[in-house]
């Protein structure tokens, strides 16, 4: 790949933020302020004004818009104002890449990606409609009972499961390695709140294959990064976090209706992974940390395997808690709690952690992080990843 | 409706507003399944979508689909996420593949016992549902065992 094309080593994120995480309906304060709050923290973190930001990106949606945060901050320009499409939290590591290119093609010097959440504001997720008549894609699978995000999602996991006679505790390693990195984590919602194999084998089903530990959290809140370009990150006061990948998108018709899509038991990674590492020059045997956006661990599982962690006939050897956690497992995972122990974010939490690891600020930090990665909502269409490098992968 | 599978309250399907779909619903209501084939290249394609994927042809109708059908995945719900399957129990979500027809793919339930042992693989049948009494009067397609 041509230098001019890569967005390697040329965006650093030099500033993190997060308010205070809050279960879903909990927050004192409304959607928009929560942003606000989580800019703010950020531009404190990177110790620069708001006022020189000058471009926004989020995903899924988000409410807030660009314009009206520009103003309330009192930014001085607005340059980018960017949403990647696509819902869920497939957005999370696109939005940073979609920060990033308009960054290192000047169209924006400063440019924060944020997420804000408050679902008692403005209505929870994973919740069935409520009319009565369903017309389009949904009205061949909501009449049936299938309707939330975890009954779509069980669908391709069950499938990838037998396909490749995946047992049940796999998945209970990924739920475990996050609740016990939450009890490390004063900022986690379930931090003192342990889970076990007992405790996980004797929770309720939501839909087979996913137990309700199996499933991630519900929460308010707001999270923020500050992104500049890459030749800045040395006048910041924090070691310098590049972005040496981001990658978003899907395979062959991912976005077929109606679960017609040929490829169908996938975390949606396939096709992505190839480029996340190209551009990265490095490949899974240097990651030292990742954060795999856990909608449901079954996400989890299949993006570690088709991101290379892992062959599909080792899956039930290698999937054990202690693989998975810091600060010495083969593959340190989620090791904030992550969207299932410490806050559903989106996912934008877990870029958060990514870079903490490379800052070594995690509460549970793996000793020299140099290559922190990031999978972004695994199963939807577009997903995206990205790789975080400290100053000496350059 | 005691026939039904799933207690009532769920939305109903309504055709597509902008008439995609609208000729399914109505064979569904007359007992026939029928799914889009395109007439340049003979291909099968579901969901519908106003082109073929394969040679961007329009000329699309909806045929007969008579094809072998076969379990691709399934999943069984516990945790009832609307207010109309409260009482509802356990229940079986299958997603059906048609091999002689290019793989295509349909949701359903799949009747009887929620609690049976469910086979990827396994062929199943179609059975028409209908909800004659419903305003305006709608079927699902369901499946057993055979
Ligand atoms: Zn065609």
């Amino acid at each position: 790949m041509p230098e001019s094309r890569s967005l390697r080593g040329s965006v650093a994120v030099v500033g993190v933020g997060e308010t205070p995480y809050y279960k879903r309906g909990e927050s004192p304060d409304p959607e928009f302020k929560l942003a606000l709050d989580a800019i703010i923290r950020a531009c404190e973190d990177a110790g620069i004004s708001p006022k020189d930001v000058d471009g926004f990106a989020s995903f899924s949606n988000d409410r807030s818009d660009p314009s009206r945060l520009a103003a309330a901050l009192g930014c001085n320009e607005l340059r980018f104002a960017n949403m990647q499409w696509g819902g869920g939290g497939g957005g999370g590591s696109g939005a940073i890449g979609n920060a990033a290119a308009a960054i290192a093609t000047g169209m924006a010097d400063c440019v924060v990606v944020f997420r804000a959440l408050a679902q008692g504001q403005f209505g929870r997720f994973g919740q069935g409609p409520r009319r009565n008549a369903i017309a389009g894609e949904f009205a061949h699978t909501i009449p049936y009972g299938l309707m939330s995000p975890g009954q779509m999602f069980a669908m391709k996991v069950q499938r990838f499961m037998h396909d490749h006679g995946v047992e049940q505790s796999a998945l209970r390693a990924i739920s475990l390695a996050s609740y016990h990195h939450a009890q490390n984590n004063p900022r986690a919602v379930m931090h003192g709140r342990p889970l076990d194999e007992t405790g996980y084998d004797e929770s309720r089903w939501i839909v087979e294959p996913f137990h309700l530990y199996d499933c991630c959290l519900e929460n308010d809140g707001a999270a923020a990064l500050v992104l500049v370009a890459g030749e800045r990150a040395a006048d910041f006061d924090h070691p310098s976090c590049y972005l040496l990948s981001a990658v978003a998108g899907s395979h062959y018709r991912a976005g077929a209706p109606v679960h017609n899509t040929p490829d169908y038991a996938t975390s949606t990674f396939k096709t992505l992974v190839p480029r996340l590492y190209e551009m990265a020059e490095v490949d899974s045997s240097d990651v030292d940390v990742l954060q795999s956006y856990e909608n449901f661990t079954g996400g989890v599982l299949m993006s570690i395997v088709e991101h290379g962690f892992c062959a599909l006939d080792e899956v039930n050897d290698f999937f054990k808690k202690d693989n998975f956690l810091a600060p010495g497992g083969a593959l340190p995972l989620n090791t904030s709690g992550g969207n299932l122990a410490e806050c559903y974010m989106h996912g934008l939490g877990l870029n958060i952690e990514a870079v903490r690891q490379i800052r070594g600020q995690s509460t549970s930090q793996v000793p020299d992080a140099k290559v922190s990665m990031v999978i972004s909502g695994p199963m939807v269409t577009p997903v995206s990843a990205c790789i975080f490098g400290a100053e000496e992968t350059l | 409706m005691s026939s039904a599978y799933l207690a009532p309250g769920l939305p109903a399907p309504a055709p597509s507003p902008d008439g995609l779909d609208t000729p399914y619903w109505e064979a569904l209501a007359a007992d026939q399944l029928v799914a889009q084939r395109c007439a340049n290249c003979q291909g099968w394609q579901w969901g519908p979508e106003w082109i073929c994927h394969r040679c961007l042809s329009s000329e699309l109708s909806f045929e007969p689909l008579d094809a072998q059908a076969r379990i691709y995945s399934y999943e069984r719900v516990w945790h009832p996420v609307h207010p109309a399957l409260k009482d509802q129990g356990p229940y079986l979500v299958v997603l059906v593949e048609f091999p002689d027809a290019d793989g295509i793919r349909m949701v359903g339930n799949l009747l009887g016992d929620p609690q049976q042992e469910v086979s990827i693989g396994a062929d199943v049948v179609r059975v028409f549902e209908h909800h004659r009494e419903a305003d305006p009067p709608f079927t699902l397609l369901q499946w057993r065992c055979p």
